[in-house]
């Protein structure tokens, strides 16, 4: 099997090389999947759900199951839909995204999600209202993990690129959470050039001092929807 | 003998944010006491430490859905000192002045048109199912059309400068997120000059009301009082920057070009059981005679003159209706308003001329500081934020007084004046007579919700208690 082959998403055909993701290749192909833990120059997790699709009738997250050739590709149907909105929702309601006041807004790609998939408003969970304590402790970088999603980019980012391990899980089951290394993140390796500190798809993980300066027209989701860059490349 | 009663209107409407007004008669039905409450609080104060100081400008900014400039540009000078920058970039302070006087021109409006106009265009006792902004368009679809689109020129105006109409991220520690362009410049300077024809027009409405109701205006809720708010350093009106000063009822220096950083050895807060709003005072004079008006009004009294020449000559005419001497009418409010619209319109065309809102230099940088107050005369009045941040950049301490708060004695001494004159006695309390007192709440144009941060509502509902606190009469109505 060293010869591209060809499978179905949406009844679109997509060429895939060997070895290829589903979401590799539809990526490729200008076919967006969505998705929330993975992203370029990491390794694939599987973490979020959000990319999941269904193929062969069974549900796989997309960006860790391999393409096959002849495979058929449920994505963007209104049942895939439905229960991404759901996951991206139940993610608002477990930690505190208030994007009217976070310096991600417009940037972010839980908020970006949100408005792709249709949710407005997260209203039908209660929320968790987490109460953690912002560590500012760093001179150049501030972790506010009321906002964190466990998506692990940073941990993955910190262990694999800048070979560190200053994020990691703490905690079980709803409990698990990022933390970092040490007392705070003053107390741990963490320097602003690390890639860590440049993967977080929310407000979590903040550089200091740049908050607001990107004005609101140039942020990059005022320019489209998440996933319009992938898709243009069909156009 | 009649039972004493208790008098509620509740909440008080066409104001932002929710108020009520109790009114408790005696058995011979004379004002025994009235009371404007403020019923809410929300506590920004409190939950606003912990967070990050660039964070500041844009949270605080959700006081209020009215103008949230005021409180963005107030927290964002105060964030300027914290961060070491006295002088911004030309460009960027002129974005931030832009951006205010699109924000006051466009409050004012609103005030003027939509809330206050009814009253004043069908009497403060007409119909309460015909008082309103609908009856205004109505009758008079011209003036209504006008008023929407000053409104939309100056909600333009923030748009251009902080990104969106409301709640937008304009301005940051040290500076602006952005400048002018050409484009958006020439759109401005296309309809300015109508918007400075039509704001003449409001403020001859506003000045021939007063005129032509000088009896009612010298009269309705009209006491001396203490006057404050910043001015520039030459005495001229400024709404963005300058020095404080206080003026005694009779026009004398309380204080004059007071470093604003030191409003807190001046100014002090007291508290009521009956009200979430604090009751400001100056601290020389104390409690009893140390409360004070801001707000358009007070700032007519305050400026010596206006750098702009329209609004100026309009300055001129309202210091000469006193005699020279300090206004205290309640409802001069609505003349002195509409002469810093036009003020506003005349500061927007001149900033529109100038090419530094076409500069690059955006923000500068200093060292840093824990300390930080800005003050800003918002449209209500002065507006007073003061916070301290710690060396992880964390707010650790935070105090706003706003300018409803300020007026908060003013307010409750307008709302008593005018329910002796126009309920004592009375043997039956109608609507309109209920109207008059949120008339007088009306002239200040408070902002309760900035006050104490409520979340309005706007049905009316009045409820009459006797002396043993039973409910005797309800009315209501759904505006």
């Amino acid at each position: 099997m060293s010869d591209p082959f060809t499978f179905r998403i949406d009844g679109v055909a997509v060429t895939a090389k060997p070895g290829q993701t589903i979401m590799e290749a539809a990526d490729a192909a200008g076919i967006y999947i969505p998705r929330l833990c993975d992203v370029d120059g990491l390794r694939h997790q599987g973490g979020c759900r959000v990319c999941t699709v269904k193929a062969g009738g069974r549900s796989v997250s997309s960006c860790t199951q391999p393409a096959e050739p002849g495979l058929e590709v449920e994505n963007n149907t209104e049942a895939r839909n439905r229960v991404r909105r759901d996951l991206v929702e139940m993610l608002f309601h477990e930690g505190n995204h208030l994007c009217p006041i976070c310096e991600k807004s417009g940037n972010c790609e839980l908020q970006a999600m949100a408005y792709r998939l249709g949710m407005t408003a997260p209203t039908r969970f209660p929320y968790l209202e987490p109460c953690r304590d912002l560590d500012a402790s760093h001179p150049d970088i501030a972790l506010d993990t009321n906002r964190c999603i466990s998506c692990g980019r940073c941990i993955r980012a910190s262990q694999d690129v800048d070979g560190k391990g200053v994020f990691g899980y703490v905690g079980r089951g709803i409990h698990r959470r990022v933390a970092v290394n040490g007392d705070n993140l003053a107390d741990t390796d963490a320097v602003l050039a690390d890639k860590a500190m440049s993967v977080c798809p929310v407000g979590c993980i903040i550089r200091k001092n740049e908050g607001f300066r990107m004005p609101i027209g140039a942020r990059h989701f005022d320019h489209g929807l998440i996933g319009h860059e992938i898709e243009e490349k069909s156009k | 003998m009649a039972a004493s009663r208790l008098i509620e209107i509740s909440p008080v409407t066409r104001v932002e944010g929710h108020g009520k007004v109790t009114i408790h008669l005696d058995e011979n039905n004379n004002v025994d006491e009235a009371r404007l409450h403020i019923v809410e609080f929300r506590g920004f104060e409190r939950f606003i430490r912990g967070r990050l100081l660039w964070e500041v400008p844009v949270i605080v900014q959700r006081l209020c859905g009215i103008c949230p400039v005021s409180h963005h540009l107030a927290a964002a000078k105060a964030m300027d000192q914290i961060v070491g920058v006295d002088v911004l970039p030309p460009t960027a302070e002129k974005m931030r002045r832009l951006m205010h006087y699109g924000q006051v021109m466009q409050s004012h409006v609103l005030h003027f048109f939509h809330l206050a106009a009814p009253d004043l265009l069908f009497g403060f006792g007409s119909d309460f199912a015909k008082r309103n902004i609908f009856e205004v368009i109505r009758q008079n679809p011209e003036l209504g059309l006008r008023a929407v689109l000053m409104r939309k020129f100056g909600q333009e105006i923030i748009e251009a400068t902080a990104g969106k109409k409301i709640h937008g991220t304009g301005a940051i520690p040290g500076g602006i997120n952005r400048n002018l362009d050409i484009a958006t410049r020439d759109r401005f300077l296309s309809q300015v000059d109508q918007m400075l024809e039509w704001s003449q027009g409001a403020l001859a409405i506003a000045r021939g009301y007063v005129e032509d109701h000088r009896a009612l205006v010298d009269s309705f809720g009209s006491f001396p009082s203490n006057h404050m708010s910043i001015v520039r350093e030459d005495g001229a009106l400024d709404l963005y920057h300058g020095k404080m000063r206080a003026l005694t009822p009779d026009g004398a220096p309380i204080f004059d070009m007071l470093n604003y950083n030191d409003y807190h050895k001046h100014i002090v807060e007291d508290v009521r059981s009956w009200s979430y709003m604090k009751f400001p005072f100056i601290k020389e004079l104390g409690p009893e005679t140390g409360w004070y008006r801001v707000g358009p009004l007070a700032r007519m009294n305050t400026a010596d003159f206006i750098d702009t020449p329209l609004a100026n000559e309009a300055h001129g005419a309202l210091k000469a209706y006193s005699g020279g001497k300090l206004n205290h009418s309640t409802l001069a409010n609505h003349w002195a308003r509409m002469i810093e619209v036009v003020h506003c319109v005349e500061k927007i065309r001149e900033l529109l001329h100038d090419p530094d809102l076409q500069g690059t230099d955006l923000r500068a940088v200093g060292e840093r500081r824990h300390e930080g107050v800005g003050v800003i005369e918002a449209p209500r009045g002065n507006l007073i934020h003061h916070y301290k941040v710690d060396e992880n950049d964390q707010v650790t301490y935070c105090n706003l007084i706003v300018s409803t708060t300020h007026n908060n004695e003013g307010m409750n001494r307008a709302v008593k004046d005018v329910a002796i004159t126009h309920l004592s006695g009375q043997p039956k309390i109608t609507e309109g007579m209920l109207n008059h007192i949120e008339v007088a709440i009306r002239a200040y144009d408070p902002c309760l919700s900035c006050a104490t941060h409520a979340l309005g509502q706007m049905p009316l509902q009045v409820e009459i208690y006797d002396a043993g606190d039973r409910l005797v009469d309800r009315a209501g109505q759904c505006l």
